[in-house]
């Protein structure tokens, strides 16, 4: 429904800008109704955005065509060095990581990474990280810290991977280790929500001073398919899980678990990458500028801090 | 003439009633057990050594000298912050476990001595919710650890969970967080932090505190992983290796320390503590 939506406003953006093409070139006032058009134009996509249900953003997050870390580092960032491997057992690429430049100063960036076509996609796990990827995301954090640079994270996968290498390779400890490490990791890290965020497998690179997500992002503790599976005993009550689990943008700036939402372009952020990675790079910039500022110890203690507070509980 | 013929008996297999809170038939292998005996044995089986699921109180009791000499945060609610409502609502799951577990949600923290030692403890109660993560367990262990630091005492927390609490949706999951980053705080003040695993022990547990001990210790045949079985095989659609993500499979995968016995536990840990504090 969104996309079909999305094509129309394209339409109607692509016929206001002939209106006003036409109303300079042949000198007629057209001014009503170019007026009328972008009047209409808004309140439709106003009320496009207002009904997107929760599971529609879920799709929205799930896109294929959306953009992928390695497209924002590309967009925002120079001098791209990407390093690989975790030094135990291989290098996944289901995790990206490497020294760049971000607004003029050296950061490290670390991301998950779905592939584009099948290939891509088998060749990376389809962006689901096995233990070696958060060994290699925590060496890369370690190294950041050891020469003061600013960790930036994306976040973008449906989860850890459920396999049976994963979990002799121990999973759950590679990803636990990344937690304690982020929690007190003495630079700034800034993690923005593009995509999915799957669960302990997006946590795994999200512990974060500030929090970032895309409007069409989702972040939950579990899938809405896998929840509806337990809960409803039925994947096809994902919709439902969907709506129950608020596992939006707008959701988790409500319960205070997130810090800003980045806006999209009204269709999603695949419609218009370069502007959607133009929004990221703003929101980055602003919030690390204003983390460098922080001394180590007070980062490690506010962002120790803002953990703390989180959950929602009654005292008697 | 039908002198050889063998009289027909018919073959009744009569299930045997087992009077409640007096025998227990072993899940392992079948014996009947008198619960008095079983008790008496750490609730482990005297033929097979399978371990039976004890509560938190009863790991209290097991571990510290006069189980816990003051229980903490005994007053914290869940206070269903979405509103989560499935073929239950969250509410009703809260109200049924505490009738029937007790209000304390799905861990017991507190203080005690191990051979006289002070340490704080927490112990995970299954039964609650199938011990699953919420905000209590979160800001349970958060002050937990707080106590640790404050008092400089050695922490000790004994899990059983199938992982983070769904109906708590993203507050569940950043308590993997929230509770890592309370264990990073210990670590920091140079204090044990000693991590036993029962059966069993997945998801959002094991993907935070449960894996972060400086030693980690688990009971024999304890199902321990990051994934569920079920998830794994419906991922991978094969069958899974025999001991997969039992105790023993962890231990020779390099993510256990040791398999101890709940009868050894109690010495185990003191012996440990003597070493690192």
């Amino acid at each position: 429904m969104a996309l079909e939506r999305s094509e129309k406003f394209e339409k109607m953006r692509e016929r206001l800008t002939e209106l006003k093409e036409l109303s300079s070139r042949e000198g007629i006032d057209m001014s009503e109704q170019i007026e009328r058009l972008e009047d209409q134009l808004d309140a439709e996509q106003a009320d496009a955005v207002a009904e997107l249900s929760r599971y529609d953003r879920v799709k929205l997050a799930r896109h294929q065509e959306r953009p992928f870390t390695l497209d924002y580092i590309e967009r925002l960032c120079d001098d791209w060095v990407e390093l690989h491997g975790d030094r135990h057992y291989r290098d996944d690429p289901s995790i990206v990581g490497g020294w760049a430049s971000f607004g003029g100063r050296s950061v490290m960036v670390i991301g998950h990474q779905k592939g584009r076509d099948m290939k891509e996609n088998l060749a990376r796990n389809f962006g689901s990280p096995h233990p070696e990827g958060y060994r290699k995301a925590e060496r890369l954090m370690k190294l950041a810290e050891k020469f003061g640079r600013p960790v930036l994270t994306f976040v973008d996968t449906q989860g850890a991977y459920p396999g049976i290498g994963a979990e002799e390779r121990g999973q759950a400890e590679a990803i636990a280790r990344n937690l304690l490490v982020m929690a007190g990791l003495r630079t700034p890290i800034i993690a923005c929500v593009i995509g999915e965020g799957g669960s302990g497998g997006a946590l795994g690179i999200a512990v974060a001073d500030r929090v970032l997500m895309l409007e069409n992002a989702i972040y939950s503790v579990i899938s809405p398919e896998g929840c509806a599976a337990i809960l409803w005993r039925s994947r096809d009550q994902a919709e439902q899980a969907a709506e129950a689990l608020k596992l939006t943008a707008q959701d988790l700036l409500e319960l205070e678990v997130i810090d800003e939402i980045v806006p999209e372009p009204p269709g999603g952020a695949h419609t218009r990458p370069a502007e959607t990675a133009r929004a990221v790079g703003e929101a980055l910039e602003r919030h690390l500028a204003e983390l460098e500022a922080l001394e180590p110890d007070e980062l490690v203690r506010l962002r120790r801090e803002k953990y703390f507070q989180m959950g929602a509980w009654e005292e008697a | 003439m039908s002198w050889f013929k063998k009289p027909k008996q018919k073959i009744t297999s009569q299930k045997r009633e087992l009077p409640p809170d007096v025998w227990e038939k072993c899940d392992g292998c079948g014996e009947i057990l008198y619960s008095g005996r079983l008790a008496e044995n750490d609730h482990v089986c005297p033929t097979c050594g399978h371990h039976f699921r004890i509560d938190a109180l009863t790991y209290a009791g097991l571990l510290l000298d006069e189980g816990f000499e003051e229980e903490f945060d005994t007053g914290l609610r869940s206070a269903d912050p979405l509103g989560f409502v499935d073929s239950k609502s969250y509410r009703d799951r809260i109200e049924a476990a505490s009738e029937e577990v007790g209000p304390e949600d799905a861990i017991r923290t507190g203080s005690g001595r191990v051979d006289g030692r002070q340490v704080k403890l927490g112990a995970m109660e299954f039964r609650f919710i199938g011990g699953s993560m919420g905000s209590v367990v979160g800001e349970k262990i958060r002050r937990l650890a707080e106590r640790a630091v404050d008092e400089r005492d050695p922490l000790i927390i004994v899990s059983a969970s199938g992982g983070a609490r769904m109906q708590e949706g993203i507050y569940s999951l950043m308590q993997m967080a929230k509770t890592s980053a309370a264990l990073d705080r210990v670590a920091d003040a140079g204090l044990p932090f000693l991590s036993i695993l029962t059966h069993p022990t997945t998801g959002g547990v094991t993907a935070s505190y449960a894996m972060l001990g400086d030693v980690i210790l688990a009971e024999p045949g304890a199902l321990i992983g990051f994934a569920g079985p079920r998830v794994i095989r419906e991922t991978i659609r094969q069958d899974l290796p025999e001991g997969f993500q039992r105790s023993e499979f962890l231990l020779e995968h390099g993510m256990v320390d040791q398999i101890v016995p709940r009868g050894e536990l109690k010495e185990r840990v003191s012996v440990l503590l003597g070493h690192m504090c």
